[in-house]
């Protein structure tokens, strides 16, 4: 075992760890929400799974872009691993963050769906990502492929900041957790809330680091197959 | 030869072809009128009123219309080999960018100028305003600055046009939701200066379009 592995090992083991500590606070340390019916109480709950898997999703889209602009700089073949690795977590975060919210809307709006400006933009921006693979999967040339899925990355990023932004400009139902002047949890669920925060980070980071070694392996496998004339 | 004599001789080269053939502009006209059409049979019996659905009727007709002429746009350069031509040209990368996006613009805004006094006899709506030219304008432009990149990236895939829209739709939605709002705001009565946000997202997406395509494009005609 080599030396990075032992320590992405390592890493494992602490998100993993992190993880369910996560997971457990929300479920039992937590404080409950006042003044809700008891399903919405319940259902307040997945406010420290749904806030994570949201901002992943962004943060993910994020360093698809950071990927793809550092790819059309530097033509090194990793930043593209990079890119197509984390708007794959990204889309997984992003139907993560659409599924709990969900579940939270049924008893909060009496609705599973509504088509809220926030819950909109979200939906376009999973749209471009799944867009992103069709592109991928319709080009050959491996270095045609990255060259152009960069290009997209980076126009797909452009709506990334509306949609953070949707529920700020327009008029919505969607709540706002963070504003200018306050922040719109109670003093006990604090601890819970970024504990899940920065258990979700880090495991996102895990994700990453072995999507994108994954990748590269591909990579290298494709090349030696082509090598031999496979 | 200086940026802009380049990108005038890249557009007239692209109407004089136009001219020729007027391939582009038969198929996006009768394209864009066909679904006004459809979409008024498809509506017809369920809502009260039409006056209510004009808005989006106008703009699918034009997404639709728009996504046929983009696909053409450079379809044709590389079937005959004269893109080979274009990127051998003694010229910057931005400036076939420019050139070819002008040339775009200008067809979608002739087939809409067209469309529109149809739109206008069929539903009885004024929408020969210079708000409404406006908002169809600002979002037409950022249809052609997207379009031109994502014509050129769609060219080169296996999937040719079918891979257009499915890149260019998703891009473009801000632009298409904040145009709808336009139009049927400005149907509805409203001062165009009532509608400052939605003017100022389609102005902040054409702008945001057009630098990321500007330094995107080299990129995408590399060979």
């Amino acid at each position: 075992m080599k030396r990075t592995d032992r320590i992405l090992l390592l890493l494992t083991v602490i998100s993993g760890a992190s993880i369910l500590a996560a997971a457990l606070g929300a479920f039992l340390l937590a404080p409950n929400a006042a003044g809700l019916t008891p399903d919405e109480t319940a259902a307040q709950r997945i406010i420290y799974f749904h806030v994570p898997a949201a901002w992943l999703s962004m943060l993910a889209f994020g360093v698809t872009t950071i990927g793809s602009i550092a790819y059309l700089i530097t033509s090194k073949r990793f930043w593209d691993s990079l890119a197509v690795s984390s708007a794959e977590i990204g889309i997984a975060f992003t139907l993560a963050a659409m599924a709990s919210g969900s579940l939270w809307a049924k008893p909060a709006w009496n609705t599973w769906w509504t088509w809220d400006p926030r819950l909109t933009t979200y939906t376009i921006m999973f749209l471009l990502y799944v867009a992103y693979f069709m592109l991928r999967s319709a080009l050959d040339d491996p270095a045609r492929r990255a060259r152009f899925a960069a290009v997209y990355g980076i126009f797909a990023f452009l709506s990334v900041p509306i949609t953070f932004m949707s529920i700020r400009w327009w008029r919505t139902i969607h709540p706002i957790l963070l504003d200018s002047k306050n922040f719109g949890l109670s003093r006990g669920m604090l601890p819970v809330f970024f504990l899940g925060l920065i258990a979700f980070t880090g495991f996102y980071f895990i994700l990453l680091a072995y999507r994108t070694r994954l990748e590269r392996t591909r990579e290298r496998v494709d090349a030696l197959k082509e090598q031999l004339g496979y | 030869m200086n940026f802009w004599r380049a990108v005038g001789a890249i557009v007239w080269k692209d109407i004089r072809a136009e001219l020729r053939t007027k391939d582009i502009f038969s198929s996006m006209f009768v394209f864009a009128l066909l679904s006004v059409i459809v979409f008024n049979f498809a509506f017809e019996l369920r809502v009260p009123a039409m006056k209510m659905v004009v808005p989006g009727i106008v703009w699918i007709a034009i997404s639709f219309a728009g996504t046929l002429g983009l696909n053409r746009a450079f379809v044709i350069e590389q079937d005959k080999g004269s893109l080979a031509g274009l990127l051998l040209a003694p010229v910057d990368r931005s400036a076939i960018y420019f050139g070819k996006m002008i040339g775009n613009l200008l067809f979608m805004l002739v087939v809409e100028i067209i469309l529109l006094p149809l739109v206008m006899i069929f539903y009885n709506l004024s929408l020969l305003t210079p708000a409404h030219l406006l908002a169809l304008f600002l979002g037409t432009y950022g249809f052609a600055a997207v379009g031109t990149v994502f014509s050129a990236i769609a060219v080169n895939t296996r999937a040719r046009e079918v891979m257009l829209p499915i890149l260019l739709f998703p891009v473009l939605l801000p632009v298409l939701i904040a145009g709808v709002k336009l139009t049927g705001a400005l149907l509805d009565g409203e001062a165009l200066s009532t509608l400052g946000n939605w003017l100022q997202i389609i102005i902040v997406y054409d702008i945001g379009f057009t630098v990321v395509a500007y330094l995107t494009f080299s990129y995408v005609m590399e060979e």
